[in-house]
């Protein structure tokens, strides 16, 4: 997975996201602010399931259900490349 | 304590695209209908599972009934069996006094089972068999002629039963909408209705007793109504001046449009239909402006059955598993497909969770339990976050649903009515395996595998 684009997003603590290269600006939630995060910080999805379920009320198997989908978001906006 | 959780969910800024009709965002949830949880239906019945209100199909019978009257008062609203033509349901309709509009003889001995007698009946339908219409003409049923074989066919039956059948003929017309719909009964421009009712008059074995139109489906535009009625009466009055027969009778067929959305219609069907004020003014106006209403005072007759039950119908589903489409939207099985919900085809139907979720939405799309790519009950609509197990709640569903399902793959569900002081029963019990074999035959050399 290439994170390069994530990297330079500039995120603020209430979940706008601002991409510099392009001006485009993006809304996330608190649950994603928390994951996209931890992918600056180069942990892996494994990890971040981790971070996830000893945060916030949510099972292992929901949480990577919903990390998929996201990450699935962040693909089809171009965040992230395979 | 951990901190409560919603879906992580991201969504790209852009300015100007608010929806004009400035409709909420906001996923409301339904959690009962008429007072009984959903929570206990599906307990007790699973899932899927149609559900339909015996209070709101009566409210909306009254309703559309008395809303008719105010702008002309010899009115009749039939049940048109097609809609929906589960046993209770046609009861509630008929208890509520309506007659019985019927377009195959499978309908017929449906309304006659249901105890409607054959002078209740009105027979529409392009496919009346000549054994179809001698039961109906001895059973005095008004016959709705669709094409001369009908006609040639109902005189033979006259002179082998030595009955003069009561008829109308069918007509349609351009009444400035399109499609135009010219497959059902004579044309009115081109002279051809009216040469059928002269042959049907110089024959002089049919009692001409009305006329019928049905100008189309989900009519969105009520004026359409109004230019059929007049062309109608004009033609009511132009037989009564040639052949001296003075009609009981006429018929508007159907089509009012329910608070559905047509798939491909921007503006949502709660504003863009019509109310059913509009569809009675509009006919209410070409009855009251027409001379031979004022000397004869024929019946009017609706057979508009959409309007009547598709707000009463809801369908309960369950959450069988959710995916992730490249698209970065997501995906939602449901057990409940496009094989027992056929008009999703037609309707972007309203879905709602049934309970209250927090946080924010994503784009999801519902999908049935079909193996085929078009098993699509809502495209992407904002949703909050389902897992396994959880339901929604589809509306409305009470028209041509339970007529028109089929039995692919799946069992047809449960169906239960609510009625009016909140006491549930099943109106029609989910098939098993005997409904499916028990009209197979397997010859003797195939027994054995």
């Amino acid at each position: 997975m290439n994170t390069e684009q994530l990297m330079t997003l500039a995120v603020n603590k209430n979940g706008f996201v601002f991409d510099p290269e392009n001006g485009i600006s993006y809304t996330v939630n608190e649950t994603g602010l928390f994951i996209l995060q931890k992918l600056q910080s180069g942990v892996t999805k494994e990890e971040i399931i981790d971070f996830l379920t000893e945060e916030y009320e949510v099972t292992a198997k929901n949480a990577e259900s919903d990390l998929d989908h996201f990450m699935a978001m962040l693909k089809a906006l171009n965040l992230i490349e395979e | 304590m951990k901190k409560h959780y919603t879906a992580p969910y991201i969504e790209r800024n852009s300015a100007g695209n608010l929806n004009k009709y400035a409709h909420t965002t906001v996923v409301r949830h339904q959690d009962n209908i008429d007072g009984v949880p959903i929570k206990n239906l599906v307990e007790k019945y699973g899932t899927p599972l149609f559900v339909f209100s015996e209070k709101h199909i009566r409210r909306s019978y009254r309703r559309l009934l008395e809303t008719i009257r105010i702008h002309y008062p010899k009115v009749e609203v039939v049940w048109s069996y097609k809609t929906n033509y589960l046993a209770a349901i046609c009861n509630i309709f008929h208890q509520e006094g309506a007659a019985a509009e019927v377009v195959s003889r499978m309908e017929y001995e449906k309304a006659r089972s249901n105890g409607i007698p054959g002078n209740r009946i009105y027979f529409n339908g392009p496919s009346k068999r000549k054994q179809d219409l001698q039961l109906a003409i001895q059973e005095g049923a008004y016959i709705h002629i669709d094409h001369l074989e009908e006609l040639y066919l109902i005189e033979n039956i006259a002179d082998e039963l030595a009955i003069k059948p009561k008829v109308a003929i069918r007509v349609n017309m351009d009444t400035g909408i399109s499609p135009m719909w010219t497959r059902f009964g004579f044309n009115y421009e081109n002279g051809e209705a009216y040469r059928t009712v002269q042959r049907l008059v110089s024959g002089g074995k049919i009692h001409l007793a009305g006329l019928h139109t049905h100008i189309g489906t989900f009519i969105l535009d009520p004026n359409a109504y109004y230019w059929a009625a007049t062309k109608l009466l004009n033609f009511a009055q132009t037989i009564k001046d040639n052949f001296g027969i003075v009609l009981e009778y006429i018929d508007m067929g159907g089509g009012f449009a329910s608070s559905n959305t047509l798939i491909d219609q921007y503006t949502p069907g709660e504003l863009a239909s019509p109310s059913l004020d509009q569809y009675a003014e509009a006919i209410g106006a070409a009855f009251n402006a027409s001379i031979y209403v004022k000397e004869h005072n024929p019946r009017l007759i609706l057979e508009t059955g959409r309007v009547l039950i598709d707000e009463s119908g809801y369908l309960i589903a369950s959450v069988l598993g959710k995916k992730n489409l490249p698209t970065g939207e997501r995906a939602v099985i449901l057990d409940a497909g496009v094989n027992i919900n056929i008009t999703a085809w037609w309707y972007k139907q309203r879905v709602l969770p049934t309970k209250p979720f927090p946080g924010t939405y994503q784009n999801t799309v519902f999908y049935g339990p079909l193996c085929m790519n078009i098993d699509v009950i809502r495209s992407a609509m904002p949703f909050p976050d389902l897992y396994y197990g959880d339901t929604v709640i589809i509306s409305p569903v009470g028209a041509y649903n339970v007529t028109q399902w089929m039995q692919f793959i799946e069992y047809r569900p449960n169906v239960c009515l609510i009625n009016e002081t909140g006491e549930v029963d099943v109106i029609r019990f989910r098939e098993d395996l005997s409904d499916i074999t028990s009209r197979e035959f397997i010859p003797d050399h195939l027994r054995q595998i």
